[in-house]
């Protein structure tokens, strides 16, 4: 209902004073990871469609993605990935109602974390 | 209001008139994901850097080409309707209208394109 009496009304806490926990930084990195696959995306289906035009269109898009800035974002990409994945489990962990008290949100947070890494360096490892 | 009952009540289905959909979609395509991400990988990374003749071998092969297939349609559908929550819950107005209605446009042209290219390759 519209407020027909403006008064002063409390504020939620900000983000600028709200302390920093695990569980929020996991959260906003789900969505950023999520978001930040575009690149990936554009990357794979360029390479794609060079692949499917001619040789020396596949060179040209082969030979950014392999280049040390195109595996810079090819491994960011991976770790993206891989974060994206964990954190996206976990959070269907949470839509089933579990893991949700504070110390096991925590501890599943620094395992996304954790295994983001290890799958991303695992990864690197079995593709080369 | 106590004579409406829990049915009437149900009608509608609040505010966005898609109830859950949108939520159960995006779960659903998660566990899809879940099981295409590590094969998909497996396949695109070891792609990546080949010649191009050996790119055109592995793509003529039908897991490659299904599986990519499988990723960039589930993969670009889930993208599309993720940011749609985040222009919902950052963005208002005409600028949310905008931001996604080019994220629908984004999502669709890179899926036809690859799919394009995934068809070339595999044909």
């Amino acid at each position: 209902m519209a407020d027909t009496n403006p008064r002063a009304r409390p504020l939620s806490p900000h983000l600028t004073i709200y302390r920093t926990q695990l569980t929020s930084i996991a959260s906003i990195l789900n969505r950023l990871t999520g978001i930040s696959l575009i690149v990936a995306a554009f990357l794979a289906v360029w390479w794609l469609l060079a692949a499917a035009t001619s040789p020396a269109a596949y060179d040209l898009a082969n030979g950014f993605v392999t280049s040390w800035f195109g595996d810079l974002v090819m491994t960011l990409s991976l770790w993206a990935l891989w974060y994206h994945y964990l954190g996206g489990l976990r959070h269907l962990l949470f839509d089933a109602g579990h893991g949700l008290e504070v110390e096991t949100a925590e501890k599943l947070g620094w395992a996304v974390i954790a295994g983001s890494v290890i799958l991303t360096i695992l990864t690197l490892f079995i593709i080369q | 209001m106590q004579f409406i009952t829990d049915r009437k009540r149900a009608t509608g289905r609040g505010s966005a008139h898609s109830g859950t959909e949108h939520h159960r979609y995006m779960q659903i395509s998660a566990v899809g994901l879940a099981l295409i991400v590590p094969t998909f990988l497996y396949i695109f990374g070891s792609a990546l850097g080949a010649g191009h003749a050996e790119v055109l071998a592995v793509f003529s092969r039908p897991i490659p080409a299904i599986v990519t297939g499988l990723m960039l349609v589930i993969g670009m559908q889930h993208f599309r309707k993720g940011m749609q929550v985040v222009f919902e819950d950052y963005t208002y107005h005409s600028t949310r209208k905008v931001l996604i209605l080019i994220t629908t446009i984004l999502s669709y042209g890179l899926t036809a394109t690859g799919l394009f290219a995934l068809v070339k390759l595999a044909l």
